[in-house]
């Protein structure tokens, strides 16, 4: 896709929404921040009007904000500390049930992304809608007009408990049957709460409390230096003109 | 007269034609269907959340495991995601390597499927002949990474090695010796792109072999044609892709529409079906099949005149060579920060979808400017056929949902994730 491209969808989309869809491009990709309650019209609207035709969805998925931007490890001073500058985070992976992440801020911390395709046009467009309540996520069901949604929304419920309103069937999808809680949200541990044996005493496959620790290797880090800004200067030959 | 009442039926998650473990809960009138709940997730592994712990490079070995029968096609979705966001382009020898290792994947793929498809409708012989070929292709995945499927083979910035010189021979034993070893060996002579020569030399022929069996066959068209037809508005609805689409008469393929790695300077055809039936999906795969031969040939002829590096040379990126590390401090720092801590990737979001087999297969990712992904998702294009089937089998025979999980080219690994 050439750039011009985007930049005449982000016009039209500009001149037909105006205020309802905030827009930005990155990396020839264009992003529509809209709210929950225009996600329809809007979805409708990109669904049907000439210069959009966004007939097929791609894409439906959650995505979970609590603790983004966070590290273990501090990289901002130098320290002579070393290794005690680490590992006392709560990213994934690191905590059980019990000492899962409580009292965090995040606002606005569920959003459900949609990825659409023209086929018509050869366009695509991402679509996030934020959730208005954290601890009630609703954002409105679009498989009324993509049936192709269907299935995208129930694994979307069903890993973030995000709420699709009007959907026909949203059960889970997934996980197993009788599975408790929303496995993907960031305060759910990497091991999971309950395993699942075969007792031979009672001659059937019983659930018990996960035995197994938290264990991750490589602490999460985020160094602010000049380390990207590098790699991209060096990468600036352009591979095609090698 | 006592009522006659609709009965349900457990399909899978054990049935041979349930392509691994898809549980189907049919609501049956008689033969006939009146509804279909498909159950999947009994293969979920959460694949997304264990790469949201892990630094960006270690989930590449999950990606062979998602759709595990066509590996590096997963990887290369990922990794362009990764190259998308740190701003770097893998060299042009690499980017002709991937589109050869896509190709070679798309035709495992679909010999996997023409095999698995013939033999749930009844056609025993076309197994063991797609599973031939298979073989000699999964020898190329090997010689290239130690691994006959799960490569792990591309890195963000490149692929893992070039591609060896000599293409490894069988030795003699008391199974293959004599003319027998002499066969096996035949093509062995020189590089890996002499073998590959031999191949695209003589797979055409093979397909003409699945087509004899197939094709005209009456037993096959009476078990495909007219069944699982799909209207294009539908198919587009459902968020179909690849050959489900194709088979419905569009000609979109992100290859050509999208092009990514070398495909834009390769010459090759869209084929496209015209009653959107489960014959006419088979049709073009088979037909992308000749089509992928044609591209190996085209890669293999560019890869034989243009020697070059492999991987960028960015050690914030890619790790230096062995004999770097021993020689320079620098290059050994490097290789202690990648394989300890990885690298960063700037914060920002990214798609990248590749047209894998089965059909668009994308990788959505959120970083934070951190060593590991924020979010991973992962757009699985059997999960989206498979949802269709509900409203594709009602009014269809009992039989005729074995011809339709085939036609989709299901794998639970990709789907359940």
């Amino acid at each position: 896709m050439s750039v011009t491209n985007e930049t005449s969808l982000v016009e039209r989309l500009g001149a037909r929404f105006g205020d309802m869809l905030t827009v930005k491009v990155e990396r020839n990709e264009v992003t529509a921040e809209v709210a929950p309650r225009d996600l329809i019209a809007v979805a409708t609207a990109l669904r049907d009007e000439a210069g959009f035709r966004f007939t097929t969805v791609i894409d439906v998925c959650g995505v979970d904000y609590l603790s983004y931007g966070q590290t273990e490890w501090d990289t901002d001073t130098a320290q002579g500390e070393s290794f005690s500058r680490g590992v006392e985070g709560q990213a994934v992976g690191r905590f059980t049930w019990a000492e899962r992440p409580r009292g965090v801020e995040q606002p606005r911390r569920y959003a459900a992304v949609i990825h659409l395709l023209s086929v018509e046009l050869n366009q695509r467009i991402r679509l996030r809608a934020f959730c208005e309540d954290d601890a009630f996520p609703v954002v409105p069901s679009i498989t009324p007009i993509w049936p192709g949604a269907d299935w995208f929304e129930r694994e979307t419920f069903d890993l973030y408990g995000i709420i699709f309103d009007g959907h026909p069937d949203l059960r889970r999808i997934l996980t197993d049957y009788g599975f408790v809680g929303h496995p993907f949200r960031k305060d759910f541990p990497l091991i999971g709460n309950v395993e699942v044996r075969y007792d031979p005493e009672q001659k059937r496959v019983v659930y018990e409390p996960v035995s197994i620790e938290p264990r991750v290797l490589v602490p999460r880090t985020i160094r602010n230096d000049a380390d990207l800004d590098q790699a991209r200067a060096e990468s600036a030959d352009h591979w095609r003109e090698n | 007269m006592e009522e006659i009442r609709n009965y349900t039926m457990n399909f899978g998650p054990q049935h041979p034609a349930a392509h691994g473990v898809l549980r189907l809960v049919l609501e049956m009138d008689g033969e006939t269907i009146v509804r279909a709940d498909p159950h999947i997730g009994l293969l979920h592994r959460g694949t997304e959340k264990l790469a949201e712990s892990k630094p960006f490079n270690q989930s590449i070995g999950y990606m062979d495991r998602l759709d595990y029968v066509s590996m590096m096609c997963n990887e290369h979705a990922y990794v362009r995601a990764i190259e998308n966001l740190l701003g770097i382009e893998a060299p042009v020898r690499a980017q002709y390597i991937r589109t050869m290792f896509d190709e070679i994947t798309r035709i495992l793929n679909h010999l996997m499927w023409v095999g698995s498809n013939a033999l749930d409708l009844g056609a025993m012989a076309v197994f063991l002949y797609a599973f031939r070929e298979r073989e000699e292709l999964m020898d190329v995945y090997e010689a290239v990474s130690g691994a006959r499927m799960h490569a792990t083979y591309y890195r963000p910035g490149g692929v893992y090695r070039d591609l060896p010189e000599q293409m490894p021979q069988y030795r003699e034993s008391p199974w293959h010796k004599g003319g027998d070893l002499k066969r096996l060996n035949a093509w062995r002579e020189g590089s890996m792109l002499d073998y590959l020569t031999e191949f695209t030399n003589d797979f055409p022929k093979r397909v003409d072999e699945y087509e004899a069996l197939l094709t005209n066959n009456r037993i096959w068209k009476q078990r495909t044609v007219g069944i699982g037809v799909i209207d294009p508005e539908k198919a587009q609805a459902w968020g179909m892709t690849g050959a489900m689409l194709r088979g419905s008469g569009i000609a979109w393929d992100l290859r050509k529409k999208q092009p990514y790695a070398a495909y834009d300077k390769m010459d090759f055809d869209i084929p496209v079906g015209v009653n959107g039936d489960c014959y006419d999906r088979y049709l073009v795969r088979v037909e992308e099949m000749r089509q992928s031969n044609r591209i190996i040939r085209q890669c293999v002829e560019w890869l034989k005149a243009n020697p070059g590096p492999v991987m960028v040379q960015n050690y914030k990126v890619a790790p230096p060579s062995r004999e770097e590390m021993k020689n320079d401090m620098e290059a050994l720092i490097h290789h202690f920060k990648l394989f300890t801590e990885g690298y960063g990737v700037p914060a920002g979001e990214t798609y990248s979808a590749v047209e894998a087999p089965k059909g668009e297969f994308g990788c959505y990712l959120v970083s934070d400017g951190a060593n590991k992904p924020f979010r991973v998702h992962l757009r699985a294009p059997g999960f989206a056929h498979l949802s269709s089937m509900d409203a594709i089998v009602r009014g269809h025979m009992l039989a005729d949902v074995v011809a339709m999980i085939g036609t989709y080219d299901l794998v639970f690994g990709e789907v359940d994730r």
